[in-house]
């Protein structure tokens, strides 16, 4: 995977992981122009695209896009349970997620992300695992998160 | 104003969560108190991007402030990174807290050092200069008894870390594979996976522990190191094919749902685990029938196993099809897997058709009927909603095109092309259509028709090839003579119409075309007259959206057309307008045409109608000159100095220190001139050898407008061979097929009920025009498309593969011929002013010299001094400069070596090679050392002899070279000796190796020994190494060199007087096989062929011609610098003996 965004229905960027060294001007370049092709589709088009010479695969969840770009040889079915697995991680830690939950705790988005994914590739794929190794960092601190976990 | 904002944005948090009810509890909870949560209100509060702006600008240069105060806590800090990497992420720039960001991973507690290191990964990239800090913490970090920190470590290190440090932390990631927690093991796998990736050689020595990890008893750890593998097996697949067992029996257990249920995705197992191992077995199996043999029965479970209830298995299923068609085949799997792609391609679901669409498109190529299957599936698809979809069943299509469907699928591209507007979209497909134009066009007009849409909608993104291309094909034609002419007349005609539509703008590449067709082609017309065409051209020369290099398209087509037209006004208006012009290239393009213009019959030779395939002889040395350089030498006129040599006595009068070889930076102004894409004729004129103006100048003024045509390596070879392979296809009898496509037709028109739309039955005939030729009995045809009929447009055969170089330079030479002779009517202007002012050059060098002579006669000259000695260049400084090197014959040379004090301490093989005289090059009260040069075939061999000129043993003399850019020093064995008795001599051999070309070099070095007391001493040294010790006689026949001559593009001429001695051309080229070590290939009459190369192997070829007293040379090589400095090194022979 060469990189992963989460944009709102707004096109208001809320995660960026970049896989691949690019510039900053670059990375603003494709989030601005992705993020303007992907919200002018239609929602009964299909979740691919061929965008330069990358595949953008991409999941509308509530008023949040979940978009990853891959290589042209990577399956895009299987990217497209990458990012839901990612959404079925966000629901269990935050309980129900939100685009909220996203937006003022992004930095746990970022944390389950790389306890997942690391370095564009899937790390871990069993759920229990993931979240145990998050509830493990987030030990000593933030009690209140425990019981949310513990449900 | 901001008053107000800050006022609203403290009310705010109150209001916002009532209205957002939806908003988890907790997430409200822990965001209530935060800054963050402040911010990011204000922010969503805001109705205009400035208002944002000026807010988030305000909070950086708040957070500044905070970060840099020393009384900011950590936990602080942590709080500031978090709202820092919002900022960035909004596009906001908030580098100046990189630096706490790696701070804050060092210093901070188990929850700040998370946040740091998060920071740090964000906003860091794999060069950044700051991520050097953060090494240390990582290294100490991974030291860690705690499990977090030792997490976090690893983590970071898999996303980024600086390739140069890898090996301060790789021992340590090394033992972390052994750790007993998985969630280690598995990080470590995956950090050594991204050290693969950006430094495969550091990882290489433990390619043996990742087999290790491939049978972990975590799954996790197993999982991770099939990333390391399935990069490894793509690199090299047959490094890893006893592995096939293990990946099939790791597929069989996960398919067999043997791993925890913990690894189940949706009650499907494993599924990233299943396509990961899918993969590799493809890339393991591909080509390969004995592995793709162990692979068969669990390919075939995981088909049969995956049950369409959920996405994920048609992922896998997916992979599966890929895999099975990757594959050596099984016939059995193909069904299935064909079967598995018709579940897609007629599934409702939008993502499952593109996908099927998608593995049509793979497998076409093996299995063609497919297609015929789903044909009606494919036609909808045409034109399906979703301009995705249409691409896919678009690149499909291409794939299966042929003689007779052609202009269907063609036309659907070019409806797709002119509703598409991203450029990557257009050249893509663009380069496509081209393609199948050019393959299988059905006649002129479509042809032409095709390539006009393609040249306007592709226009300047479009690969530079396609134009090309398309004007190759006008100007060689095919087979039939009558044919071509109607296929250009028909291209004529097309342009004039289009040219004649008022307010159209084509793009440039468009309007570069059509004016090399117009002026080559127009005389085919029979109603325009040349003249009419003139106007037309005249008129978008004065268009000021054309660019001013497609006006010196226009303008060298007008020239074509000039001698055609009888009189033509718009000629004397165009000159009159354009040798005015403020473009320098234009003006010299218009002068030209005036001079030519005036002698009506010369420029009807000079451009004649339909010859631009046609070679032409040139008089490539420009002989008829002769007379001319002899009569103003006569008059005393300096001799002309090439480039390169006035610039070194420019550079030498400066009396700087150059370090540099020569020549580099200027050769490729002057010298490479056929190479650079515009040289400009007027820079090269003056920079270039006057004497061959003739060829090389025309063709650089020339390249402007006329190379472009061909390209930078003339003609693809590719597409040649291609064309090859093409005719060599068998044609399969058209008619059964069609019968065929009839057959299946009708079947489905009779299965369906009579009442069938207006609408199904034009799809039906859309796709029997599509899918015709499609061989249903086609066997499978592994080696791509299957060619169902020969092609219209097939190249004539004359145009072979080794020949194109040389059809691209004829075509050069040709059509731009036609400025050759009005450059020599500016000679006079050049040639004189050169003159002028190489006399001034002349003397100052000449003043100089004298001045150096001086300085040489001093005994021990100063460092400086010595460096500008080898930054001249006269000979008679090479000559007093202590460096005989050239040696006649080899009698001498064995004499010389008998002379030689040192004779005794030579090794065998000196006696066999030329070598110089051992010199003395420094010495101390203990010891003297002395070297030479043994000229070996392959290699120049150093000799440095140590002499013990003291009573007493010296201990382990030791000789070293100082690394040099330009060599490669390779020790000879026994160079460190451990004892040297008294008064005896040892030698040092060093072979040295050229790695690029230069004049005059210094290999410096040291000797160091120890006495025996102990005491070490030190002693350095320097030799000057020549071009001409690397240059070795290159045997070759006077066939071979014929071949290699033209196959070199880099030239250089000069003529030099001879002197008295040599005035006949035997004498000249014995001076030359002498000194420079040139091998004679052929003397022909007053020509000469010589040929030489560099070591190891760059070949150089110089061809010679005398007349009277001056000998012209000619070199060509491989090498662009090379010419340059055997010239320099034969003008010093000539002139110097």
């Amino acid at each position: 995977m060469q990189f992963m965004l989460l944009f709102s229905r707004q096109g208001k960027l809320r995660l960026q992981k970049w896989y691949v060294p690019l510039s900053d001007k670059e990375k603003k370049k494709i989030t601005r122009e992705l993020v303007q092709t992907v919200l002018a589709r239609k929602p009964k088009m299909c979740s691919f695209l061929e965008w330069r010479d990358l595949k953008i695969v991409y999941k509308r969840y509530a008023s949040l896009y979940f978009c990853c770009a891959i290589e042209d040889q990577d399956n895009e079915l299987i990217t497209l349970e990458i990012i839901h697995r990612y959404v079925e991680l966000l629901d269990k830690y935050f309980g129900s997620v939100c685009e909220l939950d996203i937006i003022f705790n992004f930095e746990k988005a970022y944390f389950i992300l790389d306890e997942f994914l690391l370095g564009g590739e899937v790390q871990e794929t069993s759920k229990k695992n993931v979240l145990k190794a998050i509830e493990q960092a987030d030990l000593l601190q933030e009690p209140w998160m425990h019981s949310v976990l513990r449900e | 104003m901001s008053d107000i904002v800050e006022k609203t944005l403290t009310a705010l948090p109150g209001l916002f969560l009532q209205n957002q009810p939806g908003g988890g509890p907790a997430a409200a909870k822990a965001s209530f108190s935060s800054r963050l949560g402040s911010l990011v209100r204000g922010i969503t509060a805001l109705t205009s991007k400035h208002e944002e702006e000026k807010l988030i600008q305000q909070e950086l240069s708040s957070l500044k402030a905070t970060v840099s105060a020393p009384t900011t806590t950590l936990k602080m800090m942590k709080e500031c990174m978090v709202r820092l990497i919002y900022c960035e992420m909004l596009g906001y720039d908030a580098s100046f807290g990189y630096i706490h960001a790696i701070k804050l991973a060092q210093q901070g507690n188990l929850l700040e050092k998370r946040v740091g290191y998060l920071a740090v990964s964000l906003f860091l990239h794999e060069s950044h200069e700051l991520l050097l800090l953060l090494v240390n913490t990582v290294v100490k970090d991974l030291q860690s008894t705690n499990l977090v920190e030792v997490c976090m470590a690893l983590t970071v290190v898999s996303q980024i870390f600086p390739r140069e440090m890898i090996p301060a932390v790789l021992p340590l990631i090394e033992d972390k594979l052994q750790h007993s927690k998985e969630i280690i093991r598995r990080k470590a796998v995956l950090a050594l996976y991204k050290f693969h990736l950006i430094a495969p050689n550091q990882v290489q020595h433990i390619h043996i522990k990742f087999r290790k990890a491939l049978c972990d008893r975590d799954v996790g750890v197993m999982a991770a190191s099939l990333h390391i593998y399935l990069r490894m097996i793509k690199e090299n697949s047959s490094g890893y094919k006893d592995l096939t067992g293990s990946f099939v029996t790791i597929l069989k257990q996960v398919v067999g749902g043997k791993l925890p249920v913990d690894f189940n995705y949706h009650s499907v197992p494993a599924p990233w685990l299943q396509i990961q191992l899918l993969r590799i077995l493809g890339l393991l199996g591909k080509d390969d029938q004995r592995t793709s043999e162990l692979m068969y029965d669990v390919l075939d479970e995981s088909l049969r196993r995956a049950e369409l209830n959920h996405n994920v298995t048609y992922a896998i299923l997916f992979e599966c099809v890929h895999t099975v068609y990757s594959i050596y085949p099984k016939s059995e799997l193909l069904e299935k897997a064909a079967k598995c792609i018709g579940k897609f391609v007629l599934s409702p679901k939008i993502n499952l058709k593109y996908l099927g669409l998608k593995a049509l498109t793979y497998v076409i190529q093996q299995d063609p009927t497919l297609a015929l299957q789903h044909q009606m599936t494919i036609i909808e698809c045409l034109d399906h909603p979703d301009p995705i979809i249409k691409r896919e069943t678009l690149e499909l299509l291409y794939r299966i095109t042929n003689a007779q469907n052609v202009t269907v699928i063609v036309q659907k591209m070019l409806e797709y092309l002119h509703q598409s507007k991203e450029e990557y979209v257009i050249v893509n497909l663009v380069g496509k259509i081209a393609e199948l134009a050019e393959k299988y066009a059905p006649d002129n007009a479509w042809f032409i028709q095709t390539m006009n849409a393609v040249f306007s909608v592709g226009g300047d993104v479009m690969h530079p090839d396609i134009p090309n291309n398309f004007l190759r094909l006008l100007a060689e034609g095919f087979d039939d003579e009558t044919e071509d002419q109607q296929l250009r007349l028909y291209a004529v005609q097309s342009y004039l119409t289009l040219l004649d539509m008022e307010n159209v703008l084509y793009p440039q590449r468009f309007l570069q075309v059509m004016s090399w067709v117009l002026g080559e082609y127009s005389y085919l017309l029979d109603k325009e007259t040349p003249a009419e065409v003139i106007a037309k051209l005249y008129r978008l020369l004065m268009n000021d959206s054309v660019s001013s290099e497609t006006k010196t398209w226009l303008i060298a087509a007008v020239t074509k057309l000039t001698p055609q037209a009888h009189s033509s006004d718009t000629v004397e208006r165009l000159i009159h307008e354009f040798t005015i012009s403020l473009d320098t290239c234009m003006r010299q393009h218009a002068f030209e045409l005036k001079h030519l213009h005036e002698n009506v019959e010369l420029m009807k030779s000079l451009l004649p109608v339909d010859r631009s395939c046609e070679d032409l002889a040139v008089d490539a040395s420009l002989s008829f000159l002769d007379g001319f350089v002899a009569e103003g030498l006569s008059q005393g006129a300096a001799p002309y100095k090439p480039h390169h040599q006035r610039q070194e006595e420019k550079l030498s009068q400066e009396k700087v220190l150059n370090f540099e070889p020569y020549g580099l930076s200027f050769s490729s102004s002057g010298f490479t001139g056929r190479q650079s894409p515009a040289g400009i004729s007027l820079g090269s004129d003056i920079s270039g050898n006057s004497a061959e103006t003739g060829l090389k100048e025309t063709n650089s003024l020339k390249l402007e407008g006329i190379k472009k045509l061909w390209g930078k390596e003339g003609y693809l070879p590719k597409k040649e061979s291609k064309t090859g392979d093409e005719s060599g296809a068998l044609p399969i009898p058209q008619e059964s097929i069609m019968e065929n496509v009839d057959q299946a037709i009708t079947k489905k028109d009779q299965s369906q009920v009579l009442t069938q739309s207006k609408e199904e039955k034009e799809k039906q005939l859309l796709a029997s025009s599509l899918f015709v030729g499609l061989g249903s009995e086609s066997t499978v045809n592994l080696l791509g498309k299957a060619d169902t009929v020969s092609h219209k447009f097939r190249r004539k055969s004359k145009v072979k593969e080794a020949k194109s170089g040389e059809t691209t330079s004829t075509h050069n030479m040709t059509c731009s011929s036609f400025s050759s002779l009005s450059n020599v009517a500016y000679e006079d202007d050049y040639y004189l002013n050169t003159l002028h002012d190489r006399g001034d050059k002349e003397l100052k060098t000449f003043s100089l010299n004298s001045e150096l002579l001086d300085s040489e006669s001093l005994t021990e000259l100063p460092l400086v001094e010595k460096f500008s000695n080898c930054s001249l260049s006269t000979p008679s400084l090479f000559a007093d400069n202590s460096m005989e090197i050239f040696h006649p014959p080899q009698s001498t040379a064995a004499s010389v070596a008998k002379e030689s004090s040192l004779a005794s301490s030579f090794l065998e093989e000196t006696t066999e090679y030329i070598h110089s005289n051992a010199m003395e090059i420094c010495n101390n009260e203990t010891i003297s050392v002395s070297s030479y040069k043994i000229w070996k075939d392959d290699c120049l061999l150093m000799v440095w002899s140590v002499t013990n000129k003291s009573g007493l043993e010296l201990k382990s003399a030791n000789l070293e070279i100082f690394p040099a850019e330009n060599f490669k020093v390779t020790e000879q064995p026994g160079c460190c000796l451990p004892v040297t008795e008294a008064e005896s001599t040892r030698s040092f051999q060093y072979s040295v190796q050229i790695e690029k070309p230069f004049t005059e070099e210094i290999l410096s070095g040291f000797i160091s020994y120890h006495m025996m007391d102990t005491h070490s001493a030190q002693l350095e040294f320097s030799v000057n190494l020549s071009l001409l010790d690397f240059i070795r006689p290159l045997k070759i026949s006077s066939e071979d060199f014929g071949k290699l001559w033209l196959s070199f593009a880099n030239d250089v001429k000069q003529n030099v007087k001879m002197s008295e001695s040599q005035a006949a051309l035997p004498s000249a080229l014995k001076t030359l096989q002498q000194k420079l070590r040139l091998h004679i290939i052929e003397i022909i009459g007053n020509e000469g062929l010589l040929a030489c190369q560099l070591l190891p192997s760059i070949p150089c070829l110089l061809h010679c011609r005398v007349y009277a007293d001056v000998l012209a040379l000619w070199f060509r090589s491989s090498c662009s610098t090379l010419p340059d400095y055997l010239l320099y090194q034969c003008q010093k022979v000539m002139e110097g003996s």
